[in-house]
């Protein structure tokens, strides 16, 4: 499962490095989300680092579908997906090979997004960096739980489906993001929201482990 | 015995929510502090109880079996997607009931409250389960997805049921009874609440039995085209 | 050649619906180890679909089936799935992965030997082509590189769905020989092909669907 898991990792990151969709659409795409952001709160409201950890993590979820869209559309050709599947792969390895490829785009596009809500919406930078860890946190689990509904929502009405049926399920992993990113920023109990983001984090690849073969087959 | 229910339950559904109806509004005095609007308890946790346990957790438990191969069958497949309509039916309920109680206490429709909000968002899985079937047009792969999702979205139940504890929300805590199992609500009131427990739990069976009766004549139908479209299809071969 | 278990295939009035559409309406056939088939027929007869529930990526709906030893209804599809290669007629790989990643991609998760890999892209003439991009090659050149990936896969039982669209005069000769060279060394071969084999060495059984199933053996 380990094996199968970086081989498909290592296959997703290496196709989105040459392809380079990350760096030149999607990373873009939510620097201009979170620029509209502020435009939409107003000058006086968008310098205020108090909306800024929700506006982040809004972004963040737009970004986390596209990718998650990006993910599933790798094999999505139809020849493609009858080859990759006369490997005859273990699933659960490719639910976490998948999973841990767009961990690491998440991260990276975070990187990007954190800095820009401390330049455009004033967040304060020590606080900002000690949310990383749970930021980090939070997107592992946004990628354990979009990879699963990434590959239920996989077909013809991908595109408008993934949202639907994804956006709820994100509603307490964007909930408890936000507000661990608030408590780092000014102070506050941390620890219940890493609680609830851990939870979710281990459910969510708990039930990929076991039921992903059961989406790949269908 | 089949047909006995199936004649018996809806007539004994609706004298069961005419007795609640009787007894909520008619017999039972009208609360201390909240006068007669506290009559919705005699509705809101009842449909609570239906949309969030009996047809959610119907849908899970068919789900779940539907899943293990020894148990699969058609049958469950159906039975889930009936019991999560009839859940998304109940949760609206809930929620517009628990809005007609809230406008008056807490003075707005609507509260940004960890039960309503988790509520809503259990709602709105089971609208994405429903968009999720009718995207899909291969059986199959519909019944497999479907049971994957409620088995998600069921993750949320114990959500909802324990955000009240679990974080400071408008919406109070344990209405019935107390963490060590004392009745808070006594006299006429408790059996009104229990009848009416009873009597949406039937309404709950009475739908989902009607529901799934139109599903399986969908598939005899679905089943009648098949063999209508394989006849086709042979004769496409003769010469 | 990796034999595995028993490369035969047995089916018994096999259907397959896809949105209630029959795309096969009841196959019966039985394939010996170690041949060659070719199976014809008119657009839509089913030639590809058939190859799909050989491969196990068509669900057999009714009747039964025993491919490479698997059990179409009640077996382990994912093992048969491992046991076949397909060679469809659409692109088949990672656009933007090269030849060899693509092909060290397959050897990976099969855990075949890497080196494999260079004297597969070397013998379907592809050893110049190695560092480009599936996204670049021509259709022809992509076709190759599916045969490719089959040998260094070196399944008991290889589908080739129209394997000669996109190729030249001389592709097809290439393509007859390692057939030819494929079943020598014991694998069952089952071709979609609206044209004939040509090379004088294949002497394939072929078989003809029409509307979903069997229409007869050609003499």
């Amino acid at each position: 499962m380990i094996r199968t898991a970086l081989l498909v990792a290592g296959k997703d990151l290496r196709v989105e490095a040459r392809s380079r969709v990350l760096l030149w659409q999607v990373v873009p795409f939510g620097v201009m989300a979170l620029l509209l952001s502020g435009l939409a709160l107003g000058p006086q409201r968008a310098g205020r680092s108090d909306a800024a950890p929700g506006l982040f993590y809004l972004v963040v979820v737009l970004v986390a579908l596209l990718m998650i869209n990006r993910s599933q559309g790798i094999e999505r050709a139809p020849g493609t997906r009858a080859s990759i599947a006369t490997l005859g792969l273990d699933p659960a390895g490719i639910y976490l090979g998948k999973v841990l490829a767009l961990a690491v785009e998440l991260w990276l596009s975070a990187v990007v997004l954190l800095a820009g809500a401390v330049l455009f919406l004033h967040t304060a930078l020590h606080g900002t960096l000690l949310a990383l860890p749970s930021v980090i946190e939070t997107l592992a689990a946004l990628a354990a739980a979009g990879t699963l509904y990434g590959a239920l929502s996989a077909g013809a009405a991908t595109a408008t489906l993934l949202p639907l049926v994804a956006l709820p399920a994100f509603a307490p992993l964007l909930i408890a993001g936000e507000r661990s990113f608030v408590a780092a920023l000014h102070g506050g109990a941390l620890w219940e929201w890493w609680v609830i983001v851990t939870v979710a984090l281990v459910a969510y690849l708990g039930v990929g482990i076991l039921l992903y073969g059961v989406l790949e087959d269908s | 015995m089949k047909a006995l229910v199936d004649r018996l339950l809806g007539p004994v559904t609706l004298v069961a929510l005419a007795v609640t109806v009787w007894l909520g509004l008619w017999v039972t005095p009208p609360d201390v502090h909240q006068g007669n609007l506290a009559r919705l308890v005699y509705v809101h946790p009842a449909l609570a109880w239906v949309a969030l346990y009996l047809s959610f957790g119907t849908a899970t438990i068919a789900s779940a079996l539907y899943l293990w191969p020894r148990t699969r069958s058609e049958v469950l497949d159906r039975v889930a997607h009936c019991a999560m309509e009839v859940s998304v039916v109940f949760i609206a309920l809930t929620l517009i009931t628990g809005s007609i109680w809230g406008r008056p206490t807490w003075g707005v429709w609507w509260a940004w409250d960890a039960r309503l909000t988790s509520t809503a968002v259990l709602g709105l899985l089971a609208l994405g389960y429903l968009a999720l079937r009718r995207a899909t047009d291969d059986a199959h792969v519909r019944a497999r997805r479907g049971a994957v999702y409620v088995l998600l979205a069921a993750i949320n139940v114990p959500i909802v049921h324990f955000s009240v504890l679990w974080w400071k929300t408008l919406h109070q805590n344990a209405t019935v009874f107390t963490a060590d199992r004392h009745l808070l609500i006594h006299g006429i009131m408790a059996w009104t609440l229990l009848v009416s427990f009873v009597a949406f739990s039937l309404a709950f069976a009475w739908l989902l039995r009607a529901r799934y009766r139109l599903e399986a004549s969908r598939g005899a139908v679905a089943d009648a085209v098949v063999e209508r479209a394989l006849d086709e299809r042979r004769r496409e071969g003769v010469v | 050649m990796d034999t595995g278990a028993s490369p035969a295939v047995t089916l018994r009035d096999a259907v397959a619906l896809l949105n209630d559409y029959p795309l096969l309406s009841g196959v019966t056939l039985d394939i010996d180890a170690a041949t060659l088939t070719v199976v014809t027929g008119a657009n839509g007869a089913g030639k590809t679909s058939l190859l799909m529930m050989l491969a196990g990526l068509v669900r057999l709906s009714r009747g039964a089936g025993v491919v490479a030893g698997v059990d179409l209804a009640t077996g382990d599809l994912r093992e048969l799935r491992r046991r076949v290669g397909w060679l469809g007629h659409e692109g088949s790989f990672y656009d933007d992965l090269t030849a060899r990643e693509n092909l060290t991609f397959a050897a990976r998760a099969l855990e075949r030997p890497l080196d494999l890999v260079d004297p597969a892209l070397e013998r379907v003439g592809l050893a110049s082509r190695a560092d480009s991009t599936a996204r670049r090659l021509s259709a022809g050149q992509r076709r190759r590189l599916g045969l490719a990936w089959l040998i260094v896969r070196r399944p008991v039982l290889w589908l080739l769905d129209e394997p000669y669209a996109s190729l030249d005069d001389e592709g097809r000769g290439f393509f007859d020989n390692l057939i030819g060279d494929v079943v020598d060394a014991g694998a069952t071969v089952v071709v979609s092909a609206h044209d004939p084999l040509r090379a004088a060495r294949l002497r394939p059984r072929t078989v003809v669907l029409a509307g979903g199933r069997l229409a007869g053996e050609p003499t």
